[in-house]
Protein backbone atom coordinates (compact mmCIF):
# COMPACT_ATOMS: atom_id res chain seq x y z
CA UNK A 1 0.00 0.00 0.00
CA UNK A 2 3.05 2.62 0.79
CA UNK A 3 4.19 2.37 -2.74
CA UNK A 4 0.83 2.71 -4.40
CA UNK A 5 0.35 5.66 -2.50
CA UNK A 6 3.76 7.29 -2.98
CA UNK A 7 2.72 6.48 -6.66
CA UNK A 8 -0.52 8.67 -6.09
CA UNK A 9 1.45 11.23 -4.24
CA UNK A 10 4.74 12.06 -5.90
CA UNK A 11 2.70 12.02 -9.52
CA UNK A 12 0.42 15.11 -8.38
CA UNK A 13 3.78 16.53 -6.31
CA UNK A 14 6.32 16.65 -9.09
CA UNK A 15 3.83 17.72 -11.27
CA UNK A 16 2.02 20.25 -9.62
CA UNK A 17 5.87 21.56 -8.69
CA UNK A 18 6.44 21.80 -12.91
CA UNK A 19 2.94 23.32 -13.06
CA UNK A 20 4.44 25.68 -10.35
CA UNK A 21 7.52 26.84 -12.31
CA UNK A 22 4.96 28.19 -14.71
CA UNK A 23 3.80 31.24 -11.99
CA UNK A 24 4.96 34.77 -13.26
CA UNK A 25 5.49 32.98 -16.95
CA UNK A 26 2.20 32.45 -17.91
CA UNK A 27 1.66 33.50 -21.77
CA UNK A 28 -1.28 35.32 -20.34
CA UNK A 29 -2.00 36.74 -17.42
CA UNK A 30 -5.27 34.72 -16.93
CA UNK A 31 -3.66 31.71 -18.14
CA UNK A 32 -0.75 32.26 -15.40
CA UNK A 33 -3.62 32.10 -12.66
CA UNK A 34 -4.81 28.92 -13.99
CA UNK A 35 -1.59 26.41 -14.15
CA UNK A 36 -0.92 27.86 -10.70
CA UNK A 37 -4.16 27.02 -9.67
CA UNK A 38 -3.98 23.28 -10.89
CA UNK A 39 -0.68 23.60 -9.20
CA UNK A 40 -2.41 23.88 -5.77
CA UNK A 41 -5.15 20.78 -6.74
CA UNK A 42 -2.37 18.58 -7.24
CA UNK A 43 -0.03 19.81 -4.32
CA UNK A 44 -3.27 19.77 -2.15
CA UNK A 45 -3.86 16.29 -3.54
CA UNK A 46 -0.37 14.89 -2.94
CA UNK A 47 -0.93 16.08 0.90
CA UNK A 48 -3.53 13.78 1.26
CA UNK A 49 -1.75 10.89 -0.11
CA UNK A 50 1.87 11.65 2.04
CA UNK A 51 -0.30 12.38 5.26
CA UNK A 52 -2.04 8.61 4.47
CA UNK A 53 1.09 7.21 3.77
CA UNK A 54 2.93 9.18 6.61
CA UNK A 55 0.11 7.44 8.98
CA UNK A 56 0.54 3.56 7.56
CA UNK A 57 4.31 3.79 8.56
CA UNK A 58 3.77 4.68 11.94
CA UNK A 59 7.05 5.56 12.13
CA UNK A 60 6.92 9.43 13.38
CA UNK A 61 7.56 10.37 9.93
CA UNK A 62 5.32 13.64 8.08
CA UNK A 63 4.08 13.99 5.10
CA UNK A 64 7.03 16.42 4.49
CA UNK A 65 9.54 13.82 5.67
CA UNK A 66 8.30 12.38 2.88
CA UNK A 67 8.18 15.13 -0.01
CA UNK A 68 11.56 16.96 1.18
CA UNK A 69 13.54 14.16 2.61
CA UNK A 70 13.31 11.55 0.43
CA UNK A 71 15.90 10.76 -3.00
CA UNK A 72 15.59 10.39 -6.25
CA UNK A 73 15.35 6.99 -6.29
CA UNK A 74 12.52 6.47 -3.67
CA UNK A 75 10.23 8.37 -5.82
CA UNK A 76 7.78 6.30 -7.45
CA UNK A 77 6.10 8.71 -10.35
CA UNK A 78 5.55 8.17 -13.69
CA UNK A 79 8.50 10.10 -16.06
CA UNK A 80 5.82 11.59 -17.68
CA UNK A 81 5.38 14.48 -15.09
CA UNK A 82 8.92 15.50 -14.36
CA UNK A 83 9.67 16.29 -18.12
CA UNK A 84 10.38 19.95 -18.42
CA UNK A 85 7.53 22.65 -18.90
CA UNK A 86 9.32 23.13 -22.60
CA UNK A 87 6.81 26.07 -24.20
CA UNK A 88 3.33 26.62 -23.50
CA UNK A 89 2.16 23.66 -26.13
CA UNK A 90 4.84 21.18 -24.31
CA UNK A 91 3.11 21.89 -21.04
CA UNK A 92 -0.31 21.16 -22.07
CA UNK A 93 0.53 18.25 -24.11
CA UNK A 94 2.10 16.62 -21.13
CA UNK A 95 -0.87 17.81 -18.95
CA UNK A 96 -3.29 16.62 -21.60
CA UNK A 97 -1.56 13.01 -21.13
CA UNK A 98 -1.26 12.93 -17.36
CA UNK A 99 -5.11 14.09 -17.33
CA UNK A 100 -6.87 11.98 -19.51
CA UNK A 101 -5.05 9.25 -17.23
CA UNK A 102 -5.94 10.85 -14.00
CA UNK A 103 -9.36 11.07 -14.64
CA UNK A 104 -10.41 7.46 -15.20
CA UNK A 105 -7.78 6.38 -12.06
CA UNK A 106 -9.49 8.59 -10.08
CA UNK A 107 -12.90 7.26 -11.53
CA UNK A 108 -11.95 3.71 -10.78
CA UNK A 109 -10.20 4.71 -7.57
CA UNK A 110 -13.30 5.58 -5.92
CA UNK A 111 -14.08 2.38 -5.86
CA UNK A 112 -11.34 1.45 -3.90
CA UNK A 113 -12.14 -0.77 -0.81
CA UNK A 114 -10.12 1.16 1.19
CA UNK A 115 -12.50 4.07 2.51
CA UNK A 116 -9.92 6.62 3.02
CA UNK A 117 -8.78 6.45 -0.23
CA UNK A 118 -12.05 6.15 -2.01
CA UNK A 119 -12.72 9.34 -0.30
CA UNK A 120 -9.64 11.51 -1.50
CA UNK A 121 -10.16 10.07 -4.89
CA UNK A 122 -13.68 11.49 -4.74
CA UNK A 123 -12.31 14.97 -3.50
CA UNK A 124 -9.19 14.41 -6.43
CA UNK A 125 -11.50 13.80 -9.35
CA UNK A 126 -14.19 17.21 -9.06
CA UNK A 127 -10.83 18.98 -8.94
CA UNK A 128 -9.23 16.75 -12.05
CA UNK A 129 -12.50 17.12 -13.78
CA UNK A 130 -11.56 20.48 -14.75
CA UNK A 131 -7.64 19.83 -14.95
CA UNK A 132 -8.68 17.71 -17.96
CA UNK A 133 -11.51 20.18 -19.55
CA UNK A 134 -9.20 22.87 -19.31
CA UNK A 135 -5.93 20.83 -21.09
CA UNK A 136 -8.32 18.85 -23.74
CA UNK A 137 -9.66 22.75 -24.41
CA UNK A 138 -6.34 24.08 -25.00
CA UNK A 139 -5.37 21.00 -27.32
CA UNK A 140 -7.91 21.76 -29.03
CA UNK A 141 -7.98 25.31 -29.53
CA UNK A 142 -3.87 24.68 -30.23
CA UNK A 143 -4.15 21.79 -32.53
CA UNK A 144 -7.03 23.58 -34.47
CA UNK A 145 -5.39 27.18 -34.68
CA UNK A 146 -2.70 28.39 -36.16
CA UNK A 147 0.02 26.61 -37.98
CA UNK A 148 2.27 27.35 -35.79
CA UNK A 149 0.62 26.08 -32.80
CA UNK A 150 -0.50 23.11 -34.68
CA UNK A 151 3.15 22.24 -35.67
CA UNK A 152 3.97 23.10 -31.94
CA UNK A 153 1.56 20.97 -30.17
CA UNK A 154 2.04 18.09 -32.88
CA UNK A 155 5.69 18.31 -31.82
CA UNK A 156 5.04 18.02 -28.38
CA UNK A 157 2.78 15.08 -28.47
CA UNK A 158 5.76 13.38 -30.85
CA UNK A 159 8.41 14.10 -28.17
CA UNK A 160 6.00 13.11 -25.27
CA UNK A 161 4.28 9.49 -26.61
CA UNK A 162 6.95 7.62 -25.76
CA UNK A 163 6.29 8.84 -21.52
CA UNK A 164 2.50 7.89 -22.13
CA UNK A 165 3.26 3.98 -21.86
CA UNK A 166 4.11 4.17 -18.14
CA UNK A 167 0.61 5.36 -16.79
CA UNK A 168 -0.88 2.38 -18.07
CA UNK A 169 1.39 -0.45 -17.07
CA UNK A 170 0.97 -1.73 -13.86
CA UNK A 171 4.33 -1.62 -11.50
CA UNK A 172 3.88 -5.13 -9.40
CA UNK A 173 2.66 -3.28 -6.33
CA UNK A 174 0.25 -1.66 -8.35
CA UNK A 175 -1.35 -5.03 -9.72
CA UNK A 176 -1.06 -6.25 -6.21
CA UNK A 177 -3.13 -3.07 -5.04
CA UNK A 178 -5.49 -4.01 -7.90
CA UNK A 179 -5.95 -7.36 -6.45
CA UNK A 180 -6.23 -6.89 -2.96
CA UNK A 181 -9.60 -4.29 -4.47
CA UNK A 182 -7.90 -0.88 -2.70
CA UNK A 183 -5.97 -0.14 -6.66
CA UNK A 184 -6.72 0.22 -9.65
CA UNK A 185 -7.06 -2.08 -12.54
CA UNK A 186 -5.22 -0.28 -15.51
CA UNK A 187 -6.02 -2.80 -18.20
CA UNK A 188 -9.93 -1.53 -17.24
CA UNK A 189 -9.62 1.56 -18.02
CA UNK A 190 -7.16 1.58 -20.54
CA UNK A 191 -10.10 1.87 -23.49
CA UNK A 192 -11.32 4.53 -21.80
CA UNK A 193 -8.66 6.76 -21.65
CA UNK A 194 -7.43 5.65 -25.42
CA UNK A 195 -10.84 6.67 -26.57
CA UNK A 196 -10.83 10.15 -25.26
CA UNK A 197 -7.21 10.22 -26.51
CA UNK A 198 -8.19 9.54 -29.90
CA UNK A 199 -11.16 11.79 -29.77
CA UNK A 200 -9.60 15.03 -28.65
CA UNK A 201 -6.51 14.31 -30.76
CA UNK A 202 -9.36 14.32 -33.50
CA UNK A 203 -10.86 17.32 -32.92
CA UNK A 204 -7.53 19.20 -32.33
CA UNK A 205 -6.94 17.63 -35.86
CA UNK A 206 -3.61 16.18 -34.67
CA UNK A 207 -1.97 12.89 -35.59
CA UNK A 208 -1.98 10.68 -33.02
CA UNK A 209 1.76 9.40 -33.27
CA UNK A 210 2.30 5.76 -33.33
CA UNK A 211 2.43 3.31 -29.88
CA UNK A 212 6.36 2.41 -30.29
CA UNK A 213 8.67 1.68 -27.68
CA UNK A 214 7.40 3.29 -24.35
CA UNK A 215 10.20 4.38 -21.89
CA UNK A 216 9.11 3.43 -18.02
CA UNK A 217 11.50 3.19 -15.27
CA UNK A 218 9.63 5.70 -12.97
CA UNK A 219 7.19 3.69 -11.02
CA UNK A 220 10.18 1.99 -9.40
CA UNK A 221 12.38 4.74 -9.20
CA UNK A 222 14.35 4.58 -12.25
CA UNK A 223 14.20 8.20 -13.38
CA UNK A 224 15.38 10.57 -15.90
CA UNK A 225 17.70 13.31 -15.06
CA UNK A 226 15.19 16.24 -14.68
CA UNK A 227 14.01 14.71 -11.20
CA UNK A 228 17.09 15.28 -9.01
CA UNK A 229 16.95 19.16 -10.44
CA UNK A 230 13.17 19.39 -9.42
CA UNK A 231 14.22 18.36 -5.81
CA UNK A 232 16.99 19.76 -5.94
CA UNK A 233 15.15 22.90 -5.80
CA UNK A 234 11.92 21.38 -4.01
CA UNK A 235 13.97 20.13 -1.02
CA UNK A 236 16.55 22.76 -1.03
CA UNK A 237 15.73 24.77 2.04
CA UNK A 238 14.47 21.24 3.91
CA UNK A 239 18.21 19.98 3.42
CA UNK A 240 19.94 23.16 4.14
CA UNK A 241 18.13 24.18 7.42
CA UNK A 242 16.91 20.31 8.60
CA UNK A 243 13.51 20.63 10.49
CA UNK A 244 13.37 24.48 9.96
CA UNK A 245 9.69 25.50 10.17
CA UNK A 246 7.49 29.06 9.72
CA UNK B 1 3.45 39.18 -21.36
CA UNK B 2 1.90 38.74 -24.54
CA UNK B 3 0.27 41.48 -26.51
CA UNK B 4 -3.15 42.16 -25.11
CA UNK B 5 -4.30 43.43 -28.32
CA UNK B 6 -4.70 39.99 -29.61
CA UNK B 7 -7.53 38.88 -27.30
CA UNK B 8 -10.56 40.88 -27.07
CA UNK B 9 -11.87 42.19 -23.67
CA UNK B 10 -14.45 40.61 -21.13
CA UNK B 11 -16.57 41.73 -18.57
CA UNK B 12 -17.27 39.54 -15.52
CA UNK B 13 -20.65 38.87 -13.79
CA UNK B 14 -20.76 36.30 -10.84
CA UNK B 15 -23.78 35.50 -8.21
CA UNK B 16 -22.15 34.91 -5.02
CA UNK B 17 -25.27 32.85 -3.83
CA UNK B 18 -28.54 31.18 -5.21
CA UNK B 19 -31.21 33.77 -5.37
CA UNK B 20 -28.97 36.69 -5.52
CA UNK B 21 -28.09 38.57 -8.88
CA UNK B 22 -25.04 38.28 -10.78
CA UNK B 23 -22.93 41.30 -9.63
CA UNK B 24 -19.67 43.01 -11.96
CA UNK B 25 -16.48 41.84 -10.83
CA UNK B 26 -13.96 42.81 -13.27
CA UNK B 27 -12.81 41.99 -16.80
CA UNK B 28 -10.21 39.81 -18.11
CA UNK B 29 -8.59 39.15 -21.82
CA UNK B 30 -9.73 35.66 -23.75
CA UNK B 31 -10.34 34.55 -27.20
CA UNK B 32 -13.47 33.48 -27.00
CA UNK B 33 -16.80 32.81 -24.96
CA UNK B 34 -15.60 29.45 -23.44
CA UNK B 35 -12.49 30.54 -22.66
CA UNK B 36 -12.99 33.84 -20.83
CA UNK B 37 -15.58 31.22 -18.53
CA UNK B 38 -12.85 29.38 -17.80
CA UNK B 39 -10.39 32.26 -17.07
CA UNK B 40 -13.74 33.98 -14.94
CA UNK B 41 -13.26 30.79 -13.41
CA UNK B 42 -9.57 30.77 -12.55
CA UNK B 43 -9.43 34.56 -11.51
CA UNK B 44 -12.13 34.94 -9.96
CA UNK B 45 -13.21 32.56 -7.85
CA UNK B 46 -10.52 31.22 -6.47
CA UNK B 47 -11.91 32.11 -2.80
CA UNK B 48 -15.36 30.61 -2.82
CA UNK B 49 -16.86 33.92 -4.68
CA UNK B 50 -19.29 32.50 -6.27
CA UNK B 51 -21.89 29.82 -8.11
CA UNK B 52 -22.36 31.41 -11.16
CA UNK B 53 -20.55 32.99 -13.74
CA UNK B 54 -21.55 35.26 -16.71
CA UNK B 55 -19.15 36.87 -19.51
CA UNK B 56 -19.90 39.45 -21.55
CA UNK B 57 -17.84 40.59 -24.53
CA UNK B 58 -17.09 44.38 -23.32
CA UNK B 59 -17.81 45.67 -26.73
CA UNK B 60 -21.78 44.30 -26.34
CA UNK B 61 -21.88 46.98 -23.42
CA UNK B 62 -22.96 50.37 -24.33
CA UNK B 63 -22.06 52.68 -21.43
CA UNK B 64 -23.26 56.44 -20.62
CA UNK B 65 -21.60 58.97 -21.40
CA UNK B 66 -19.74 61.04 -18.47
CA UNK B 67 -20.43 64.01 -20.02
CA UNK B 68 -24.17 63.27 -19.72
CA UNK B 69 -24.38 62.99 -16.47
CA UNK B 70 -26.08 66.24 -15.38
CA UNK B 71 -29.05 65.63 -18.19
CA UNK B 72 -29.24 61.67 -17.37
CA UNK B 73 -28.80 62.02 -13.41
CA UNK B 74 -29.51 65.49 -12.07
CA UNK B 75 -32.73 65.88 -12.45
CA UNK B 76 -33.92 63.14 -10.15
CA UNK B 77 -31.90 64.79 -7.48
CA UNK B 78 -34.72 67.34 -6.16
CA UNK B 79 -37.30 64.71 -6.44
CA UNK B 80 -36.70 63.33 -2.96
CA UNK B 81 -41.17 62.55 -3.16
CA UNK B 82 -40.02 59.24 -5.26
CA UNK B 83 -38.42 57.68 -2.26
CA UNK B 84 -41.02 55.82 -0.10
CA UNK B 85 -40.15 57.82 2.79
CA UNK B 86 -43.54 59.97 3.61
CA UNK B 87 -45.73 57.16 4.83
CA UNK B 88 -46.61 56.81 8.28
CA UNK B 89 -45.71 53.43 9.62
CA UNK B 90 -48.44 51.76 12.40
CA UNK B 91 -46.76 51.30 15.30
CA UNK B 92 -46.38 47.43 15.85
CA UNK B 93 -45.98 46.88 11.99
CA UNK B 94 -42.27 44.85 11.93
CA UNK B 95 -39.87 44.07 9.53
CA UNK B 96 -40.38 47.19 7.37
Amino acid sequence: MRDFLLLLADNTQILGHRLGEWCGHGPELEIDMAMTNLALDLIGQSRNYYQYAAELEGAGRTEDDLAYLRDAREFRNCLLVEQPNGDFAHTVARNFLFDSWHYFFLQALCQSNDERLAAIAGKSLKEVTYHLRWSSEWVIRLGDGTEESHSRIQDAFDNLWTFRGELLTPAPFETEAASAGYGVDLHAIRPLVEDRLSDILAQATLQRPEDGWMQSGGKTGRHSEHLGYILAEMQYVQRAYPNSVW
Amino acid sequence: MANHSEFPLWEVFIRSHGGLNHKHVGSLHAADAQMALEHARDVYTRRMEGVSIWVVPSTAITASDPADTDPFFEPARDKIYRHPTFYDIPEGLKHM
